[in-house]
Parts: structure tokens; C-alpha cells; sequence
């Protein structure tokens, strides 16, 4: 069963983002009160928050954690045109007592002319990398060559995607078969450019990204994309939050080997849902792909799991108060497990009393249907 | 407590923890008890008793409320579990022992007797009554046995009543011989089953001629008794209460109608007693979906129904994994098979990963899931908040046990990290020596160094000086594990193995340059000992060569302590001067 918890944020304006970090035990929060909180989750499970503060000037979009291979770091973005990396330190005892902890900045990036719209951490085994994408439609890479010195950053690549972008999601593949690969989702109203969704791999030879693919059946803006997690398979899968939940798999075709441009895939739906009947504003998978969170306009968290056929239904529906709806087939819905893993929760844009409150999915048992 | 070793730089102290002894529900007894215990301990003792009698009731039905409450939980668990063994019961029967016609009977008779234990609490109750043949429950108790073939105890009921029962004497006579006749199947007997069918077909008619004859009209229960054993299916459906379920009622007509049912005929019994024990107007439950769709051996829907129905994958994946093993899940379609039993011992696994304690469980399902299991296991596995540093010993064994290097590396680096960020200087060199992180242990050592220089000691000596071959790791981390001895050495006093020490330091490079000056101040009281300038004049003059370099080095670096060079340089001289002395003398 779910069980919904609700944390007063305290923001004081809508909240943009929720972002778990790696072990699932601490998440950020990322407001257009234009500061980041940091939560804390103890032993019996309440959450609370060990750090609040102003990270920008302007709406904090997006929020994000690095590998904790790199420490305690999280990455934010910005309508200020800036993306921010900071930093936790260990503070003084009497701070610990009362369970506060410091974040400082170590780095400002202000290549951007525009709102900076989404921040990631790219894979732990391509470095410390962070890439940032913009309304102007510029994708950027940073690497931080010294990990141990997270106030140098040096912009790598600068990919022009001709479309304003809203969202980017790095394939989490570290197979040797799969050369880096990063989504690219756009939000632009421009209808000469079709697809919204577009995929960029970097070729080893050129030491430069390339575009791989263009998704011209996603058409609509697109506010949420999300590489699922690999598990050793030949093809990839992503998600889209778009004007519906899209599930698309990409096949790589088999490279002649005087190739040498960027990998040529097979585009294939897999799924596509329109029950949030609105806008979808957030995708998310488990660990293992097994599970995918969709949030929407509708303000609902819909869930959706595929059964050993691989065909895909929707498993669960919360709706924006907590309150669990009954699944399709009347029975009340038992929900697969969520905690610890990547999953996030954004309460839809336009359902004004969610402002301010974080919802979380927070426990479980087992699921049901198959 | 228990001390263990686990590695040659971790000494261990282990406690066993009795909370899992405690299971949810009593833990919820002990949590709301807590509460209440405590607003009792708040009730005024100035106060009169009886302002304070009411108060005290009140706290005591508070308590019974939890225990209550903690009961009706239970109670749902029970009934749970007890719908669940009904389900793998008949699996068992059907598909997994599979057994054939006549001792199909037998098994499934044993199976509805064991869900049905409320006819021995009901025989209790008549026996110990002062006289049982007059319970308002006798003759229930004496249906009940017949109507689940136990014969044996029915006719011990009737004995009593036919013993005050004179009238009627002889009727009872005659249902004791028609009970005791009954031919029961005996797998292990020399007869077939068609001998054991024509035995049958003999006694079912001599019951049916009783009752054709009337033999038993005059006493209604007995008659009953008599319908019952011929399978008069109307009569069985009179005593629907008795039965309590349309599966019951399978049974009992199988019993005495169709004894040597074969299991391909089951469905059609099975369907055609659902439809005529339940009400037509209600539709069949989940339950009875499930247990038709086993009569139907179809165990695809089995399984299917059963992910639906219960909320745990539990049974479902233990239960298609006994049945995979049986070779029962090939015989279907293509499609699933051993993947549909991967694709539910995945589920289930992953759902023990969240919890604290059980996640360890799960390593051993996803061991013994040959596609996906270990993906799924590196996925999971690293996901595990690292807590304690006993939890991630456990991580990082079962990690090495599978040969996961990536992930060993990386838990192995995110507690390295995690000490370095709380000053943890010891703990975070013993992780990243464990994670093979040269850079890091370069880095960390950097550390032990710095700090030596500002406070003039080391820390985590025991740890630095049992290192063994992992010192290897980094240069840096090489150097700082041999300065250190070289300290220990001069606080020995032995100070001509020190002097060997500092200058091997030195000439192999290992030392790192920003260090020099230190070690050539080191070396100032060095060359002020007797034992080397006069014992060892080579080692002397060895040292005296290096360290005029080092001062000529020094002076084109930066930050240049002046004081120490003046010193050194005086020392030197001194040193040379009693070097030369010496080598003269020795040569003279």
C-alpha cells in the first residue's frame, strides 16, 4: 500500500522541483521563491529539513544531486540565465545538534543569455560532469577535471539545438557498447521544427556530440524526458511528459563498419497514455525500469508498470491531496516500491493550493497485477 | 558483543540486535502502550480516588482498545494466510504432487478437512456435554462427519445414540454395517482402480436399495444420512450451512458420487457445483475464481488471478518457482515459462530491497535468477544507504562474494568520502585503500602530512603502521607510512636506521618536494648525534651532499624559512667539520 506523507515545504511560491538524492535518504526541494531546501530523512522516516537558502535571483527550476562518489553536491538552475553548484560542509557541533547543515556555492555558470531550464549530473563514469540546457537552445557540458576542486569547471561542448529547451536526461548506460547519449526535450512553440524530442551521441572520433535522432512523432511541447535505466540491454528506453506519457524504445541498428557518424536507431512506441487527460509536467523511473511516475496538470501521480509481456498499464493513481484513487478495475490499488529510488514527485503548476507542499511516494509493500 | 576481523585494517565489535524478534504488530501494541502509559504516570496522585477511579477505567479501556486493535490486524493476516494455504493446498495436490485418479479423492477430502476445523470444536462442545445425544448440535456433528467422509467418527456418534435408541435398534444396526462398508481407495493396495470402482458401484447400490426399500423412513435423520451416501445432490445442497463452501460441496458429492474422479473431469464438477451452490444473483469471489481456475489446471490463470487478488507477490513468486522447478510452466505457452517465474521472483525481490534488515533476503532470489538477476542486484545493491559502516562491510561482502568490482569501488569511495568530509582522516585512508583509489589515498595522506606539520604528530598511528603492502597504493601514501617510521625510529633512538630511513627517503624520491624542508629539519638533530657523525661518517657525508643540495634547491623556492636554513647550514658545517676530522682519522 502507499502511504502518502505530506511535508509543509514552506516555500514561500510554488515549488518547481523534487529531487531525491542517490540512496533515497535525502532530497532538495527548488522554488520560485528562489531557494533550495535540503531534507533530511531520519530513522523512523519523518523528514526535515537541515537546510534552506537563497541559491538565485530569480525561479529555481530544477534542482539535482550528484553520485555521492563526489560528496554531498547538488546543481541548480535558473530564470537568472545561471546554473549553481554547491557544496555541503560539515559544520560546527552546535549545528549538528541542531541538525542544520551549510551549503556553499562553488561555482556560478553564466554562459547562458537565457533561463537556464534544466540541470543534470551526467553518468558517475564519464567524470563529474554537468550539463545545463536553455530557453536559447543551447545544451552545455561542463567537466570538473579536479573532483576534488568543484569551483573549476570547464565548458567541454555547446550543442545548438535550434529549439528552445526545456528538459535534457543522459542515457545511464556505462556499457561500452553505448557511446555517451543525452535527450534533449523541448517546450518550443516553433511548428516548422517537428519533433520535439531530439538525441545526441558523442563520437569518440570527432571528440564532438552529433545528432542522432529526432523523435518528428512528439510534436507537442515537451516538459519532462527521462532515459530509463540500461540493465545490459542492446536497445534504450525513454520516457516523454508531454501533452500525454509517452514510452519510446530506440533499437541502435547494426553500424557498417565504415560508419562513422552517429548511431542510426529504430524508433519504436511502445506506450502512450493520455489518462491525466492534461498536461504531463514530470516522468520518472525506478531503479530498475520496472516502474514509471507520471505527474500532470490533472494533479494526479499516475503509475505504470509493464507486465512479463511487456505490455504497460497503469498500476496506481494518486491524486494531489495523497488520497489514493481505485485503479481501473475497481479494486483498490496496491502500489509496487518506490523509496530509494530516483522518483519524483511535482505537484502540477496550476493546482494553486499545492503550493508550497512537496508530495512524496514515500513506502510500500508489494504490488499486484500482472 | 563479539570482536571479529574482518579485513587486516578493520577490527570489528558485532551486537546482536533483538528488534527483529519484535514483529510489526506487537511493535504497534508497544508503541501505542507507550503513550497511554505515560499519560497515566501524569494523573495527579493528590487528587482523591474517586475523581481519579473514572480516569483509571478510562486508561484501562484504552489499553484494551490496542489490544484490540493489534487483534483485528492479526485477524486480517490470518485470514490472509489462511486463503493463501487453501490456494497453494490444491496447488499442491493438483499440480504439484499431481496425483491420480482415487487418491485424488482421498487428497482433496484431506484438503477440505483441513480447512474445515470447526466440526471437531463442535464435537468438543456435544461430547462434553452432559448428554451428548440430546445436544441441540448432535445430529450436525454426525452430518458433518458424513458429509466429509470421515465414516469412523460418525458411527462412533451413532453408537451412542443407537445405545439408548431400542426402538430403533436395528435401523441403526443397519447404517453402521452401510458405513462401515464403504470401500475407501488404498493407493498402496494390489487392486486396481477399476476393482475398486466395482467395489464401489456394489455398496452405492445396496445404499440406494435402502433407500428405495424405506429402510430408514421412519427416522429422518438417519434417512438424511442415507441421501447423503447414495450423493443426492438436492440433499447435499439442503445443508449448504454444513458445507459453508461450493468446494465443500465438490468434494462430498465426488465422495459418494464420482469416487474415482480423474483429474481432466474436475472441471466440469467443479463449474457445474459452483453454479449450483452459490446464489445465482452474487457474483463469484476472487477465492473462488482462483480455486476454479486450478480445477481447470489452467495455472497460468492461477498465477494470474493470484497477482491480482493478493497484495504481495510473495505467493505468487515462491509458488510459480516450486512450480517451474516441477517442469509444470514449460508444458504452456512460449511466451512465459521460466521468464514469467524471473519476471515474479524480480518483483518480489525488489520489494525486500527497501526494507532495513530484509533486503538481505533478496540477495539470494536475485542469485538464482539467471537473466536479470544481477543487474538487478548491482542496481539495487548500490542503492543501499551505507548507514553504518557494519552495514556497508555487509554490502561490500556480498559485492566481493559476486565478483561486482565496480561496485565495491564505488561504496568503497563514497565511504572514503564520507570521512574525509567529517575529518574522519583514518577511516577515510582505510576506505579508499579498500576502493584501490590512488588518487584518493594520495590525496588523504597529503592530509596526514599537513597535519603532522601543523600539530607535530600523526593520528591513526595504528592504522598507518599495519598497512602492510597496501602502502603500495600511492607514492604519497608509501612516503607517509615510511616517515612515520622514520619518527618511530628516532624515538627509539635508533638513530643510525633512522638516518639510513631519511636518506633512502630522500634518494628514491618518494618524498614529496614540499616536504624537504622537513625532512632536512629532521635531519638537523640527526647530524647532531654522535652515532652517525662518528659511528657512520659515510651516512654523514651521504646526508651532509643531499641536504647542501636541497638548500641550494631551497633557496630558489618561495617561502624560504630562513631561520632553518641558517641552521642547517650551521650544522652542516659543524657535522662536515667533524665528518672530515673523522675520515682523516680513520684513513691515519
Amino acid at each position: 500500500m502507499f502511504v502518502a506523507r505530506s511535508i509543509a515545504a514552506d516555500h514561500k511560491d510554488l515549488i518547481h522541483d523534487v529531487s531525491y538524492d542517490f540512496h533515497g535518504r535525502r532530497m532538495a526541494t527548488c522554488s520560485s521563491d528562489q531557494s533550495v531546501k535540503v531534507w533530511d530523512k531520519s530513522e523512523n522516516g519523518e523528514w526535515h529539513c537541515t537546510a534552506s537558502w537563497k541559491t538565485h535571483s530569480g525561479s529555481v527550476w530544477r534542482v539535482t544531486w550528484a553520485h555521492p562518489e563526489f560528496g554531498q553536491v547538488l546543481a541548480s538552475c535558473s530564470f537568472d540565465r545561471t546554473a549553481a553548484v554547491w557544496e555541503e560542509i560539515v559544520g560546527e557541533s552546535n549545528d549538528k545538534q541542531r541538525g542544520q547543515s551549510h551549503w556553499i556555492k562553488r561555482t556560478t555558470l553564466v554562459d547562458s543569455r537565457t533561463s537556464v531550464t534544466d540541470v543534470k549530473f551526467a553518468p558517475k563514469h564519464m567524470g563529474l560532469m554537468l550539463t545545463t540546457c536553455s530557453a536559447d537552445g543551447v545544451v552545455r557540458i561542463y567537466e570538473a577535471p579536479d573532483v576534488m576542486n568543484l569551483s573549476q569547471w570547464s565548458l567541454q561542448h555547446e550543442i545548438s539545438c535550434k529549439l528552445s529547451c526545456s528538459c535534457i536526461s543522459w542515457n545511464p548506460s556505462s556499457s561500452r557498447a553505448h557511446p555517451p547519449m543525452i535527450a534533449v526535450g523541448s517546450d518550443d512553440s516553433n511548428v516548422t521544427y517537428g519533433g520535439k524530442v531530439q538525441i545526441y551521441e558523442y563520437n569518440e572520433n570527432t571528440r564532438k556530440y552529433a545528432k542522432a535522432e529526432t523523435l518528428m512523432t512528439v510534436t507537442d511541447a515537451v516538459h519532462d524526458i527521462a532515459f530509463a535505466p540500461n540493465l545490459g540491454r542492446s536497445f534504450h528506453v525513454l520516457a516523454i511528459a508531454t501533452k500525454d506519457v509517452r514510452i519510446f524504445k530506440l533499437v541502435p541498428m547494426r553500424k557498417e563498419s565504415t560508419s562513422t557518424g552517429p548511431t542510426k536507431f529504430e524508433v519504436q512506441i511502445v506506450a502512450q497514455f493520455d489518462n491525466h487527460n492534461s498536461q504531463v509536467w514530470r516522468v520518472s523511473w525506478n531503479i530498475t525500469s520496472t516502474l514509471l511516475a507520471s505527474s500532470g496538470d490533472d494533479g494526479c501521480v499516475r503509475l505504470w508498470k509493464a507486465n512479463y509481456m511487456d505490455n504497460w498499464k497503469c498500476t496506481g493513481i494518486l491524486k494531489g491531496d495523497g488520497s489514493p484513487l481505485t485503479g481501473s478495475s475497481g479494486q483498490p490499488t496496491a502500489m509496487s516500491t518506490v523509496v530509494g529510488s530516483s522518483v519524483q514527485t511535482s505537484q502540477s503548476v496550476l493546482n494553486g493550493t499545492s503550493a508550497g507542499r512537496a508530495w512524496l511516494l514515500v513506502s510500500s509493500t508489494q504490488a499486484c497485477v500482472a | 558483543p563479539f570482536l571479529h576481523a574482518l579485513t587486516p585494517t578493520f577490527l570489528f565489535v558485532s551486537q546482536v540486535k533483538d528488534e527483529d524478534i519484535y514483529s510489526p504488530i506487537l511493535r504497534k501494541l508497544f508503541n501505542e502502550s507507550h503513550h497511554i502509559f505515560v499519560g497515566l504516570q501524569t494523573i495527579r496522585e493528590d487528587l482523591p480516588s474517586k475523581n481519579k477511579k473514572p480516569q483509571f477505567v478510562s486508561i484501562s479501556k484504552s489499553y484494551r482498545s490496542v489490544i484490540r486493535a493489534c487483534m483485528e490486524e492479526l485477524q486480517q493476516v490470518v485470514s490472509i494466510l489462511l486463503a493463501i494455504e487453501l490456494i497453494w493446498n490444491l496447488c499442491e495436490v493438483l499440480f504439484i504432487d499431481a496425483v491420480p485418479a482415487g487418491s485424488l479423492l482421498l487428497h482433496l477430502l484431506d484438503w477440505v478437512r483441513l480447512h474445515k476445523a470447526d466440526v471437531d470444536e463442535k464435537a468438543r462442545e456435544v461430547l462434553q456435554s452432559e448428554s451428548p445425544v440430546e445436544h441441540h448440535g448432535y445430529w450436525d456433528v454426525v452430518v458433518s462427519y458424513v458429509l466429509q467422509g470421515r465414516l469412523e467418527e460418525a458411527r462412533q456418534m451413532l453408537a451412542k445414540q443407537a445405545a439408548q435408541q431400542y426402538a430403533d435398534k436395528n435401523m441403526y444396526k443397519l447404517m453402521d454395517n452401510l458405513l462401515s462398508k464403504m470401500p475407501v481407495y488404498n493407493p498402496g493396495s494390489i487392486h486396481t482402480l477399476t476393482e475398486f470402482d466395482v467395489k464401489w458401484r456394489h455398496w452405492h447400490e445396496e445404499v440406494d436399495r435402502c433407500l428405495q426399500d424405506k429402510s430408514f423412513a421412519s427416522n429422518v435423520h438417519l434417512e438424511l444420512i442415507c441421501k447423503i451416501l447414495v450423493g443426492d445432490e438436492d440433499t447435499l445442497l439442503e445443508h449448504k450451512e454444513l458445507l459453508s463452501t461450493w468446494y465443500h460441496f465438490l468434494v462430498t458429492r465426488l465422495l459418494f458420487a464420482h469416487p474415482t474422479i480423474k483429474p481432466t473431469e474436475l472441471h466440469y464438477y467443479a463449474q457445474s457445483c459452483m453454479a449450483m451452490f452459490l446464489d445465482s444473483r452474487s457474483a463469484p469471489e476472487t477465492l473462488d475464481s482462483i480455486l476454479l481456475a486450478a480445477f481447470d489446471f489452467d495455472i497460468h490463470q492461477v498465477i494470474k488471478d493470484c497477482s491480482i487478488a493478493l497484495n504481495n507477490w510473495w505467493f505468487v513468486a515462491h509458488l510459480t518457482d516450486l512450480l517451474d522447478h516441477c517442469k509444470l510452466l514449460q508444458s504452456h505457452n512460449l511466451h512465459f515459462g521460466s521468464n514469467l517465474r524471473e519476471f515474479l521472483l524480480l518483483e518480489y525481490a525488489s520489494g525486500l530491497f527497501n526494507h532495513h534488515s530484509l533486503w538481505q533476503l533478496a540477495v539470494d532470489y536475485f542469485d538464482h535468477c539467471p537473466e536479470f538477476g544481477r543487474v538487478y542486484l548491482e542496481l539495487h545493491i548500490e542503492r543501499v544507504p551505507l548507514d553504518t559502516e557494519r552495514k556497508a562491510l555487509k554490502v561490500l561482502r556480498i559485492c566481493e562474494q559476486r565478483q561486482m568490482p565496480e561496485q565495491v569501488r564505488s561504496i568503497c569511495k563514497i565511504m572514503a568520502k564520507r570521512a574525509l568530509r567529517n575529518n574522519r582522516l583514518g577511516s577515510a585512508l582505510s576506505w579508499s585503500i579498500r576502493a584501490k583509489d590512488a588518487a584518493f589515498a594520495t590525496l588523504i595522506s597529503e592530509r596526514f602530512l599537513q597535519d603532522y606539520c601543523t600539530r607535530g604528530t600523526f593520528s591513526d598511528l595504528d592504522l598507518i603502521d599495519n598497512l602492510g603492502p597496501a602502502m603500495l597504493l600511492s607514492d604519497r601514501l608509501t612516503f607517509l607510512v615510511k616517515y612515520h617510521e622514520f619518527h618511530k625510529l628516532y624515538g627509539e633512538k635508533c638513530f643510525t636506521e633512522a638516518a639510513k630511513l631519511l636518506l633512502s627517503l630522500i634518494t628514491a624520491k618518494i618524498a614529496p618536494r614540499s616536504f624537504w624542508m622537513t625532512l632536512l629539519t629532521d635531519a638537523l638533530p640527526l647530524l647532531e648525534q654522535k652515532e652517525v657523525s662518528q659511528t657512520h661518517p659515510h651516512l654523514s657525508l651521504g646526508l651532509y651532499d643531499l641536504t647542501v643540495i636541497c638548500v641550494f634547491w631551497s633557496f630558489q623556492e618561495e617561502d624560504i624559512e630562513l631561520t632553518k636554513v641558517e641552521l642547517l647550514r650551521l650544522a652542516l658545517a659543524r657535522n662536515l667539520a667533524k665528518a672530515i676530522v673523522k675520515e682523516g682519522t680513520v684513513d691515519a
